[in-house]
């Protein structure tokens, strides 16, 4: 099977991918959405837009001059500033109504306090470490009989594989996002945390699906030696694993598509981690588990 | 045989079940007035509404009552919020940093109100106390044009925390509403003594700071009944009445957080939503049975039967959709198919083994289990973990994504099972060969 065969292209590929995600995150940072920063969200949509210019005219000169105005689809706009009290909020839309001028419609209007947003992100934070160390030792549960087998491989190492192909699954989304957020002004808010955690999930089951195939072609003895037996898992795994996230990876990027505004980067956080969790588990964390026995033969 | 029957009778009854739960699916729409019709139930984000977050302010209040005034201060809120008439308006109180003693901790008070549109009016029904107040006319000043009404009227000790009930009533002549006042015992001596000390001069009542009826004693007034004859319309005096009669917040609170969702905005949302959902999941089934032509049309039903056995939980429940919750939901209907994927896969092999079709059927579902048993686990594992992350929009996604593995788990397996064996397919042919064939040979 080429998979195994040519691992060290993958390694090589992955790193590279990694490391340029890397480098984006901590060269653009992460646009944190105000979930997590806290402040104002107005989405108002107007019978007829007035120009950019315009309304910036409007704001200018008031409490208001700090805000950010970002045009919508045909008629709308987002004001995007620090948290607003309920009476600062209706003076903004009076501003954007420029005295009854302009007929507008609210469509949205979200004011988040710094505390809830610094809890928030805590939590997500806590949620991630959460996972990982909740599948570490599920991982290894699920595999702990396969070191009486003969090419015994201490569960750990499944399990510790397994967080590696996810550490590249999540890696890879957030590197795209802070790409996108510094070129789109696309902002991670705590959807995205919902698309990682689920990118964790679905890139584990992927995994073990695999290294299910490894324990029992172990079990059966399969194949002339430990890296034929994992060649040989990964060829029978590769249809099922490729067809699964095709399915799901399609009704997505319908989501992606056709789906509201609110939910489209969700979408696309999940359309991107979904296709390298699957690419990790077979061209990663499968092929690992062969050079993690080499290494460990050769001690 | 009587294996076989039993996968027939299993088979038929999912089957019935399934249009069962199909009817009850629709139901709200076909017979509104049935006993079991029930709509589903939607999300701010959808419906559109109002969230707010408020944060209550305990120092002054000792740890042991803490508890106590939160859930009076709750039944406060929940009172003005009934005057709204929205439909199921959530309010409930939450404890930030449960590790901490009672004191440290932060109080927190939810209000969702769905449906409503005016921010403004909800937040000044809830957070404001209609402060009621009778004041006396300043001896001390001489009323001209440009006196301040604060320094006109001096407070007279009596005010809204002496209040028993307040009741609209109309007047017998003018038929204009009026709005009756009882003071509790302590206030209703307060009322006589100020009366007797001050006939002849103007009691203000004051509402909210504002002078709303300048009545003049006329004599000592012993009932410990007041009534207040201003300009008001039948519907302001009624609602002026409810304030009254719900009382003062038993803990100041202040607004922290808030989030408005305009109803066109959420309607867009749901209906891109649900159309996305139902290509994505048409697609899905024409990948399935052009991949694996007759299981996959079995797998097709499968889905189906999954769909409307989760949107029956949906509504039993219930469960509250939001955007998230419907990319959870299509998300699942993926992870669905994984498991019949994962079945079909097996059984090939075992086919090409060459085991007879009954056998590599079995085998089919018997070996496939392990795999998709650890791999569901560890997806639900994370559907938990979300769930206690937190926010609405979040959970509703992790709700929608863990029941979906949980049901997913029996349709596929169960369901797909008892339809494929009860066909109780035995040939050898070149044509269910083909039918059991996969992928493009």
């Amino acid at each position: 099977m080429f998979i195994v065969k040519y691992r060290k292209i993958w390694y090589i590929f992955s790193t590279l991918v990694i490391i340029a995600s890397i480098f984006s995150i901590v060269k653009f940072g992460l646009n944190a959405g105000i979930d997590f920063t806290g402040g104002s969200l107005l989405e108002v949509r107007y019978e007829a837009r007035p120009s950019i210019e315009d309304l910036r005219t409007f704001v200018k000169n008031t409490d208001f001059k700090g805000v950010v105005l970002q045009t919508t689809g045909e008629n709308g706009l987002i004001v995007r500033s620090r948290d607003l009290t309920e009476d600062e909020h209706h003076s903004l839309v009076a501003l954007l109504k420029s005295n009854d001028t302009l007929t507008l419609e609210e469509e949205r209007f979200v004011s988040i306090g710094p505390v809830v947003g610094k809890e928030l992100a805590e939590k997500s934070l806590a949620a991630i470490v959460l996972v990982v160390i909740m599948i570490i030792l599920y991982v290894a549960f699920a595999f702990r009989k396969i070191s009486k087998v003969k090419h015994g491989i201490s569960p750990f190492v499944f399990g510790f594989l397994a967080v590696t192909a996810l550490m590249h699954d999540i890696i890879i989304p957030t590197g795209v996002f802070a790409c996108l957020g510094k070129t789109a002004g696309v902002e991670i808010d705590v959807l995205f945390i919902t698309a990682l955690l689920a990118i964790l999930g679905f890139s584990v089951n992927d995994t073990i699906v695999v290294f299910d195939r490894v324990r029992e072609n172990l079990r059966k003895n399969v194949g002339s030696d430990f890296e034929d037996t994992v060649s040989v898992s990964v060829k029978e795994s590769i249809a099922r694993s490729i067809n699964t996230s095709l399915t799901t990876i399609v009704t997505l990027v319908l989501l992606f598509i056709m789906g509201g505004e609110s939910t489209k980067y969700l979408s696309l956080a999940l359309i991107i981690g979904l296709s390298v969790g699957t690419y990790s588990s077979l061209f990663l964390a499968s092929p690992l588990l062969v050079t993690v026995k080499s290494f460990q033969d050769k001690k | 045989m009587a294996v076989m029957n039993k996968y027939r009778f299993t088979a038929v009854l999912v089957l019935l079940s399934g249009l069962a739960l199909g009817y009850f699916d629709a139901l709200h729409l076909v017979n509104p007035d049935s006993l079991l019709a029930k709509p589903f139930k939607f999300g701010l984000d959808l419906l559109g509404g109002v969230h707010l977050v408020y944060e209550a302010d305990v120092s002054a209040i000792t740890p042991i009552e803490i508890e106590n005034s939160m859930e009076g201060l709750r039944d406060v809120i929940e009172q003005r919020v009934n005057l709204f008439g929205v439909t199921e308006p959530v309010v409930q109180i939450e404890q930030k940093g449960i590790m901490k003693a009672v004191e440290a901790r932060e109080h927190r008070l939810i209000v969702e109100l769905p449906g409503v549109t005016d921010t403004n009016q909800a937040i000044k029904m809830i957070g404001e106390t209609p402060f009621l107040e009778f004041r006396l006319e300043n001896p001390n000043i001489k009323i001209t044009e440009d006196t301040l009404v604060n320094e006109a009227y001096i407070p007279s000790g009596l005010d809204g925390r002496f209040l028993e009930k307040s009741t609209l009533e109309f007047d017998g002549t003018t038929m204009q509403p009026q709005i009756s006042l009882v003071f509790n015992k302590e206030g209703g001596d307060l009322f006589a003594t100020i009366t007797r000390a001050n006939i002849d001069k103007t009691l203000a009542i004051f509402l909210d700071g504002l002078p709303i009826s300048t009545p003049v004693i006329r004599e000592e007034i012993v009932s410990g009944k007041a009534q207040i004859s201003g300009q008001f319309t039948p519907q302001e005096a009624k609602t002026l009445v409810q304030r009254l009669n719900s009382g003062a917040l038993p803990i100041p609170i202040k607004l922290i957080s808030q989030q408005a969702i305009g109803p066109t905005l959420g309607e867009s949302v749901m209906l891109k939503g649900i159309n996305a959902g139902l290509y994505g999941i048409l697609a899905v089934m024409i990948f399935l049975l052009f991949w694996y032509r007759f299981p996959g049309l079995i797998a097709s039903l499968a889905l189906g039967i999954y769909i409307v056995l989760m949107l029956a939980l949906f509504k039993a429940i219930p469960i509250t959709i939001t955007a998230a919750g419907i990319i959870g939901f299509v998300m699942s209907v993926g992870m669905a198919v994984d498991a019949n994927i994962l079945i079909f896969e097996r059984m090939k092999e075992e086919l090409d083994e060459g085991k007879p079709l009954n056998a590599a059927l079995k085998e089919g579902f018997d070996r496939a289990w392990p795999s998709i048993r650890d791999s569901n686990v560890s997806s639900l594992i994370t559907g938990v973990i979300l769930f206690w992350l937190g926010t609405s929009m979040v959970q509703g996604f992790a709700l929608t994504f863990s029941i979906g593995i949980l049901v997913s788990m029996f349709t596929a397996i169960t369901v797909t099972k008892s339809f494929l064996l009860a066909l109780g397919l035995k040939g050898e042919g070149k044509a269910t060969k083909f039918l059991f064939g996969s992928g493009l040979k």
